[in-house]
């Protein structure tokens, strides 16, 4: 069991510690394919901003919340913007390293659980936003 | 970036048939950086906001304060990979950089969270 979750583990831990270790590997693949990983990156980083400023903005601006749920709402958001950042490099790193090693690219349950928890974040902040109004 | 400088291909040959442009690769690449540091100055001034509307003392200023200064930082690290990218054939993105954009990104939730908390 133990040995089992260790072989799991060590290859993500490895691509994480030393990922300069992933350019030994294989060929270097066109540079147009690194090039699109790379704005594949930067558009996940946006990501993240985008779930921050969800956050920041779920702070500042829902003030007809009580003050828990409002705090509630941002911090998960907060800590999406956070995981996505995290993700963004990960799959970057997976992706260029499939790429040398001429693997298919890693596939990934993330974008529809992202997807998911957008649809349920903003069906709660607008029944926020409703249950405020009513509220007044 | 002067013609001179642009990788073979780009543009129509000889023979008159255009050809695709591989130069439209860094550009898009270069203008990703810029698009996302924008972003970035965005979420930065919201921290920002959030830290002056609540007034309090002038530690309370500090997360906004940080927040700008990580922002330049992305900026630098935007401006060298742009560089490094303004040549016809550009290496791939370097793990490091690749690290301190994501830590760079990961620290304005965390001074979020430290605002909402002071």
């Amino acid at each position: 069991m133990i040995k089992r979750l260790w072989y799991g583990l060590r290859d993500p831990l490895r691509l994480w510690l030393a990922p300069e270790r992933m350019r030994a590997e294989g060929t270097t693949p066109d540079y147009r394919f690194s090039l699109a990983n790379e704005r594949t990156f930067l558009a996940w980083i946006r990501t993240a901003l985008a779930l921050v400023a969800g956050g920041l903005a779920v702070d500042q601006f829902l003030t007809g919340l009580r003050p828990g749920p409002r705090a509630a709402i941002a911090v998960v958001l907060l800590a999406g913007g956070a995981l996505c950042a995290v993700r963004a490099v990960n799959h970057w790193l997976r992706t260029e390293r499939a790429m040398r090693r001429g693997d298919d690219l890693p596939l990934s349950r993330f974008p529809v659980l992202l997807a998911l928890g957008t649809a349920v974040a903003a069906l709660v902040v607008v029944a926020g936003v409703l249950l405020g109004e009513l509220g007044r | 970036m002067s013609a001179d400088r642009r990788p073979h291909g780009d543009g129509p040959h000889e023979d008159g048939t255009a050809v695709r442009d591989p130069a439209a690769q860094p550009e898009r690449t270069r203008m990703a950086w810029r698009r996302t540091t924008l972003a970035f100055a965005a979420v930065v001034a919201l921290l920002a906001r959030g830290t002056l509307h609540d007034g309090g003392p002038p530690q309370a200023y500090a997360p906004a304060a940080l927040g700008a200064l990580v922002w330049l930082g992305f900026l630098a690290l935007a401006h060298r990979r742009i560089r490094a990218l303004d040549v016809p054939r550009p290496g791939p993105l370097g793990t490091r950089t690749a690290y301190t954009a994501a830590v760079c990104t990961l620290s304005v939730p965390i001074f979020g969270v430290v605002v909402w908390l002071w």
